[in-house]
């Protein structure tokens, strides 16, 4: 086919002209009309009809612990990145700028309800009472993820995208079918976290219709950070993501990712309605990803530096730290406290991580079955043996 | 022209590219990006945004569409960013890529090739090094074939874009830095699934392929310290299965030793084992071994050294079959 054909595009090398950027840059910028927003990004509470109700209780002490709980969850964060330069840990999933739909999210649970989050979710974590240094097991390559899973109700990482939004209408479904929804104060919900761009794998699409054909009490949190890796957001989708909720028959909202009060006072909404049989109930917290995918990418190669100056502005610690200044006098001290304290978790993680055991090659042939394999003991045998052959007398392997 | 396997490849595709407008490049991260190995660098930049696809993030959609395109006359190729991320596109190419041409017996080809980076010992988290190749090999109506070098890279990925049939293409991951002679002369290329003898040997026949042929290359240097001469046979092509060279030369050497990081069980390493077994029995002086994955999930990566077959235990196994 040596004619230049007709389909082809005259200059493949075009690219989106100047209006076409900006445009691009305000369909980040701007939630939308519908966009849910207790504190502004300039730390000024603004009062919403709908979910004031669901703030109503939260006392300026409570808002200093949700500081702390924002400082602290960055300072995990960029401590994960700085041990991953420094070659102690092999990867680390930055979630600076998520902090506030992270921790929001996450306080707004109970103990009773159960979590199941993709990789980035170091804030929820946190907000399950799992220790940040039971994470870092993942990232160095020594565990799949070792905290108390049952226990916190915090389901292991899925890096596989998308597919823990069919396991959790699957949990959700199980709290159904045990009676633990009905009743607002006993009542169970689960929550499901996952990325704008996870939006487009099927599982998630299946995930939907299977909560929503059981009445499953499943809140699915998305998100939306802007970007799939390299991809943004318009190549997943044509419409606001929280819209799509309707088409599958559940209500969908969109909430100001970046303020913590409010992904707290719409996440306890959307239990509140999963407890009390009405769920599904589908979350989008409209945020932004500060850093690269992972350490291993390099968002400079895909993304507009203006926008990120742009969503500096929006800081998600900021404007509680100027709330709290500002409305309830609180004193320099609280604040210079809780950056003391984050430098002690900074060293703690750091000590840690340095510390981790190696773990031995039997780790590779325990559990891959409840009953025993004969295969893989065989293979454990031959291999545990092999390594001692290594071993001269009197000497370590 | 020396030049790593990745660049290899990035060149292969641009040829095919410029060779055949109805090629496409398509999958997760291949435009701005260029792949999150770089392998599809600059090709969006060059030929556009029609021919070089960022798709959604949707692996069944990438095959599934890919089988639509190619029904409406094009070649796509599709990038499947890691090997643990092909299964959500599985059902798509088992049920519909590989079947399309019998079921309409011949009248609609799927000239599609399926490019994933495969295999472990990149340090890096669970999904992110596996070796699902048997999966594929096991499903009639595909071919799958895996590059160890980056001549073969180069050449491998444009013929694999020339056949009219659906090719799983592997791409061993940890070689995509390495460098190799690259020859851009497409008529010294042997067939895309043919095996070939990339070292000569008579003391026992070491058949492999993907990231183990270099491991392989590496044992045979260190043999010859004890006085082994080993022969060594990349596969290349995982299905169909080029067993001839293989036959030819365990009936020289006496013994045969199959490697691959892949677990062992109802896997490539077990056909050729079963296949020399059958064909070469009489030829052989000891029974065919393997060195391979343990049958377990892919472990952290800290333990990956220690699933991954080395330099030693394939001398390991070496020794054992001398030994009988
Ligand atoms: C099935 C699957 N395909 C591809 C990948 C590789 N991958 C990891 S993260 C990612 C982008 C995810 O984007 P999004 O869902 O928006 O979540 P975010 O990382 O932005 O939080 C991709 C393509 C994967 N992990 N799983």
């Amino acid at each position: 086919m040596d004619e230049p054909q007709a389909w082809l595009p005259t200059d493949p090398r075009s690219r989106p002209s100047h209006d076409q950027v900006v445009a691009g840059l305000k369909g980040v910028d701007e939630g939308g009309a519908e966009l849910v927003q207790l504190l502004t990004p300039e730390g000024e509470r603004v009062p919403d009809e709908r979910f004031d109700r669901y703030a109503a209780d939260i006392t300026a002490e409570d808002l200093k612990d949700l500081y702390r709980d924002l400082v602290l969850v960055r300072r995990a964060d960029r401590e994960g990145n700085s041990l991953q330069r420094q070659g102690e840990l092999g990867i680390w999933v930055p979630l600076l700028g998520q902090e506030a739909a992270q921790v929001g999210s996450g306080r707004a649970l109970r103990p009773t309800d159960m979590c199941f989050p993709s990789y980035r979710e170091h804030g929820v974590a946190w907000t399950r009472g799992i220790d940040p240094t039971e994470l870092l097991g993942i990232f160095r390559g020594t565990d799949h993820g070792g905290w108390d899973f049952a226990g916190k109700r915090f389901h292991p990482y899925t890096i596989v995208i998308g597919n823990q939004c069919l396991n959790a209408a699957g949990y959700a479904m199980g709290q159904r079918f045990e009676s633990k929804v009905g009743d607002s104060e006993t009542g169970e919900a689960t929550i499901c976290y996952f990325g704008d761009g996870a939006t487009s794998q099927g599982d998630v699409h299946e995930g939907f219709v299977w909560a929503a054909a059981y009445d499953a009490p499943l809140v699915f949190f998305c998100q939306n950070n802007q970007w799939a890796i390299s991809v943004p957001l318009s190549r997943q989708t044509r419409v606001p993501l929280y819209q799509r909720a309707r088409g599958y028959g559940f209500p969908g909202v969109r909430v100001d990712g970046n303020d913590v009060l409010a992904c707290l006072a719409v996440t306890r909404w959307a239990l509140e309605e999963c407890r009390t049989g009405n769920g599904p109930v589908l979350i989008e917290a409209f945020t932004y990803r500060m850093d690269s995918h992972t350490t291993s990418d390099d968002a400079t190669r895909y993304r507009l530096a203006d926008e990120v100056e742009l969503w500096k502005l929006k800081d998600p610690i900021e404007r509680v730290r100027v709330h709290l200044a500002r409305r309830h006098g609180v004193e320099p001290e609280f604040f210079e406290a809780v950056e003391a304290e984050a430098d002690e978790l900074g060293e703690r993680l750091r000590t840690f991580c340095r510390a981790m055991p190696q773990p031995g090659p039997e780790r590779m042939f325990s559990e891959v079955y409840a009953d025993a394999s004969p295969q893989v003991d065989a293979q454990r045998d031959t291999h545990l043996a092999y390594h001692e052959s290594f071993t001269t007398e009197g000497e370590p392997a | 022209m020396s030049t790593t396997m990745a660049k290899a490849l990035n060149d292969g595709l641009r040829a095919a590219m410029e060779r055949d407008p109805r090629v496409l490049v398509m999958g997760e991260d291949v435009g701005r990006l260029g792949g999150v190995f770089r392998i599809t660098d600059g090709l969006q930049k060059d030929f556009g945004e029609q021919r070089v696809l960022d798709t959604p993030l949707s692996e069944s959609g990438i095959i599934g569409a890919a089988v639509g395109l190619a029904v409406r006359g094009f070649r796509p190729v599709c990038e499947i960013q890691f090997d643990g991320f092909v299964f959500p596109g599985y059902d798509q190419i088992v049920s519909q890529l590989a079947k399309l041409r019998f079921r309409t017996q011949g009248k609609v080809p799927v000239p599609i090739v399926v490019r994933i980076p495969f295999g472990g010992g990149i340090g890096a988290v669970e999904h992110h090094s596996e070796s699902p190749e048997s999966l594929f090999a096991h499903v009639a109506g595909l071919k799958v074939v895996a590059c160890s070098n980056a001549a073969d890279a180069h050449w491998m990925i444009q013929q694999a874009i020339l056949s009219d049939d659906p090719v799983i293409f592997f791409e061993p991951k940890r070689r995509y830095w390495e460098k190799g002679e690259v020859d851009p002369d497409l008529g010294a290329a042997p067939p895309l699934h043919s095996a070939r003898v990339v070292r000569p040997g008579s003391t026992l026949t070491l058949a492999t392929y993907g990231p183990m042929v270099r491991t392989c290359l590496e044992a045979a240097t260190a043999a010859v310290d004890d006085g082994h001469d080993l022969e060594v046979i990349d596969l290349r092509s995982l299905s169909p299965l080029d067993l001839g060279p293989v036959a030819e030369s365990v009936r020289r050497t006496g013994r045969l030793v199959v490697v691959s990081e892949a677990p062992s069980e109802s896997s490539v390493t077990s056909e050729v084992a079963a296949r020399i077994q059958q064909e070469c029995f009489f030829s052989l002086e000891a029974p065919v071994l393997r060195v391979t994955g343990f049958d377990t999930p892919y472990p952290p990566s800290r333990l990956e050294d220690d699933y991954l077959p080395d330099l030693d235990r394939v001398l390991d196994a070496v020794d054992r079959s001398l030994a009988w």
